[in-house]
C-alpha cells in the first residue's frame, strides 16, 4: 500500500463527503431561494381570509388549504387504522412468537415493507374495483387512500413496537415476572411503559412516510381539484399530489409558484416530524430504511 | 389479572399478527386475479419479452422493464462510490464533529420527501442536463438516475457507517499498535470485516431503486422505448403503472398494468431473500 494510494483514497472520500452536501445544500437552497416570496397567507388561503376558510364557512379556491386539509385527514387517518394492529402485532413478535413462526411471520413484514408504494397503490385501487362491484358507492377515495397509506406504514409500526420491546435490559425484562406479575401484567405495566419512546418515534416516522408518498395517493383518490374533502368516500387533494400535479401541468408562472410554495411547505412538515422523532429517541431512523 | 383477559389478550394480539401478515398474501392475491387474463396460457415469459405496440395488439412489459433495470443500474453506479467514500469520512477519515454533522445531514435527507426531489429535478437538473448535452428535452435516463442516487444514497450511506462502526475497537487499536495508519485500518481491517452490512446496504438501496415511482415518473421522460442511450428518454414499470391507470378498465393495457405491479412485488420479494440469506450465511443475526 503506497503512500500516494492512500493519500488518493482520502481526497477521494473528501470529494465525495463534499459533493453529497454540495447535492443537498444545491437542492434545497435552489427551492428555497426560489420558493421562500411565496410562502405566506395568500398562498395558504388565496383570497379568502384565514378565519373563514378554518371554521370551513367559505371554500378556498387560489390556496393551498384543501390540499393541506386532505393530507392531515388522509395522514391521521392512516396512522389510526395502522396504530392499533401495527402496535398490536409489534407486541406479538417481541413477547408471544417464538421459533418457526417467529421466522415465517418476520419473513412476510420484511416483505410487506419492502413493497414499492406504486404496487400499493395498485393494490387499493384494485381493492376499490372489487368494492365498487358489492358497494356501488365506493371509488377510489379518502377512505381507500388511507386504508392503503396504513398498509403501507404497518410494518414500520410492527418493527419500530418490536425492536423498542426487544431492546429493554433484561433486568426490565424480568424483575415484574420475578416478583410474581403475569405475563400481561408485565406488559401493560412494565414493557409497554418502558418502551413508549421507541414505539412512538417509530409512529412519527410512519406519520412522515405518510404525509410525503406520492404514489399511493396518485392511484387511490387523490386529484388536483376537490376542496375541503367532504365525506369520507369522497375524492380529496393533498400536498404532494399537488406538487406532482403542478410539475407536469402548471398554467402560469403564478401556479408554478405555489409549488414552489407547496414543495417548502411539505419538506418543513417532514422535517418537523423527523426532529421530533429523533429528539425521542436517537439512531431509530435506521429502522426506518426498511422502505422502496 | 384474570385469566380469561390473558388468553383475550392474547388472542387478540395473535389476531393482529395474523391479519398483517395476511395482508401480504392479500396485495399478491390481488395483482394475480386482476392481471390473470393475460397471464393465461403461459404468456407471462411472452409478456415480459414482448415490445408495446397496443395497434398491434402487443402488450408486452420490455421496455418498461429495460427502462427500470437501466434508470437503477446506473443510479447505482453513480450513487455507489459517492455513498462509500461519504461513509469512510464519516466513520474513518472526518474529524469527529464534521464526521457527526455529515451523519445528522444524512440522516435529514432520508425524510426529504421524493416528490421534492422530482420537483426540484424538473426545473433544476433536467435543464442543467439539456444546456450541457445540447439535445434533447433533458428528460431522459441520466437525469433520473442522478436524482435516483441523491435519493438512495442515504440509505447505503447509513448502512455502511453502521457496518464500518460496528468493527470491534480493539481491532483498530491492534493496527494502529503496529504502527498502521487509518487509511491502513480502513482497508485492511474494517473493509474485510463490514462487507456483510456493505452487501445488504447494496441490496437495499437497489431495492428501493426499483421500487422509486415519483423520480422517473417525473424525469425520465417516460417514452415507451428501450433506450438507446442515457440521453434518451425512458419509462419504468412504477411510472407505466401510474400513467396507464386512467384508462379502460376492460382494456389490456390497463391488465397489463398488473403485470408490472406483479413483476415489482416479485423484484422487492427477491431482495427481501437475498438481504434474509446474506444474514442466514453469515451467521449473525438480522436486524
Amino acid at each position: 500500500m503506497s503512500r500516494w494510494m492512500e493519500r488518493t483514497l482520502i481526497v477521494f472520500c473528501w470529494i465525495c463527503g463534499l459533493a453529497l452536501l454540495a447535492a443537498i445544500t444545491a437542492i434545497i437552497g435552489y427551492l428555497l431561494y426560489k420558493g421562500m416570496g411565496t410562502v405566506n397567507l395568500t398562498l395558504i388561503f388565496g383570497d379568502t381570509s384565514p378565519v373563514d376558510a378554518l371554521l370551513l364557512r367559505k371554500h378556498v379556491f387560489a390556496g393551498l388549504f384543501p390540499a393541506m386539509v386532505g393530507t392531515v385527514a388522509v395522514v391521521t387517518l392512516s396512522v389510526g387504522f395502522a396504530i392499533p394492529v401495527g402496535i398490536a402485532s409489534g407486541i406479538y413478535m417481541a413477547e408471544y412468537a417464538r421459533g418457526g413462526v417467529k421466522t415465517v411471520l418476520g419473513f412476510f413484514f420484511d416483505i410487506l415493507a419492502g413493497v414499492p408504494s406504486i404496487v400499493i397503490g395498485l393494490f387499493g385501487f384494485a381493492l376499490a374495483i372489487f368494492l365498487h362491484k358489492h358497494f356501488s358507492s365506493i371509488y377510489p377515495s379518502l377512505f381507500i387512500s388511507s386504508l392503503s397509506l396504513a398498509v403501507l406504514v404497518l410494518p414500520y409500526i410492527i418493527r419500530s413496537t418490536q425492536f423498542a420491546l426487544e431492546n429493554l435490559p433484561a433486568a426490565t425484562k424480568l424483575i415484574a415476572v420475578a416478583l410474581g406479575a403475569t405475563k400481561l401484567q408485565n406488559i401493560v405495566y412494565v414493557l409497554i411503559p418502558k418502551s413508549l419512546s421507541g414505539i412512538f418515534s417509530g409512529v412519527i416516522l410512519a406519520t412522515g412516510r405518510c404525509a410525503e408518498d406520492t404514489a399511493v395517493i396518485l392511484l387511490t383518490g387523490a386529484v388536483a381539484f376537490a376542496g375541503v374533502p367532504k365525506s369520507l368516500f369522497a375524492q380529496y387533494e393533498a400536498l404532494p399530489f399537488y406538487i406532482y400535479y403542478i410539475s407536469s401541468q402548471y398554467a402560469n408562472q403564478q401556479e408554478l409558484l405555489s409549488g414552489y410554495g407547496a414543495s417548502i411547505i411539505l419538506l418543513l412538515i417532514c422535517a418537523l416530524l423527523f426532529f421530533i422523532a429523533s429528539m425521542i429517541r436517537k439512531g431509530v431512523t435506521y429502522q426506518a430504511l426498511y422502505r422502496a | 389479572m384474570a385469566k380469561w383477559l390473558e388468553k383475550l389478550a392474547e388472542r387478540i394480539l395473535t389476531v393482529s399478527a395474523l391479519i398483517s401478515a395476511f395482508i401480504t398474501v392479500l396485495i399478491f392475491a390481488f395483482l394475480l386475479i386482476f392481471g390473470l387474463p393475460l397471464l393465461q396460457g403461459g404468456q407471462w415469459f411472452g409478456l415480459l419479452a414482448d415490445p408495446w405496440s397496443p395497434r398491434e395488439g402487443l402488450y408486452g412489459i420490455r421496455p418498461m422493464l429495460m427502462g427500470t433495470v437501466y434508470i437503477s443500474l446506473l443510479g447505482m453506479a453513480f450513487a455507489l462510490p459517492l455513498s462509500f467514500g461519504c461513509s469512510a469520512l464519516i466513520s474513518v477519515f472526518a474529524p469527529r464533529r464534521f464526521g457527526g454533522f455529515l451523519r445528522k445531514v444524512v440522516q435529514l435527507m432520508t425524510g426529504i420527501p421524493t416528490v421534492v426531489y422530482g420537483f426540484v429535478g424538473i426545473f433544476l437538473l433536467v435543464p442543467m442536463v439539456r444546456e450541457i448535452f445540447q439535445g434533447g428535452s433533458g428528460m431522459c435516463v441520466l437525469t433520473a438516475s442522478l436524482m435516483l442516487a441523491v435519493l438512495i444514497s442515504p440509505t447505503l450511506i447509513l448502512f455502511f457507517v453502521d457496518g464500518f462502526d460496528r468493527v470491534p475497537r480493539s481491532y483498530l487499536d491492534a493496527v494502529a499498535a503496529l504502527g498502521g495508519n487509518e487509511a491502513q485500518q480502513f482497508i485492511f481491517v474494517i473493509l474485510p470485516n463490514a462487507w456483510r452490512s456493505v452487501l445488504s446496504g447494496i441490496v437495499l438501496a437497489f431495492g428501493r431503486a426499483l421500487g422509486d415511482t415519483l423520480i422517473a415518473l417525473m424525469i425520465a421522460g417516460n417514452a415507451v422505448q428501450t433506450p438507446s442511450s442515457i440521453l434518451e428518454s425512458a419509462r419504468t414499470l412504477t411510472a407505466h403503472i401510474a400513467l396507464v391507470i386512467a384508462s379502460d378498465y376492460d382494456s389490456p393495457e390497463f391488465k397489463s398494468i398488473f403485470a408490472c405491479g406483479l413483476t415489482l412485488y416479485l423484484f422487492s420479494a427477491a431482495v427481501v431473500v437475498l438481504i434474509r440469506s446474506i444474514g442466514a450465511i453469515f451467521g449473525r443475526k438480522e436486524r
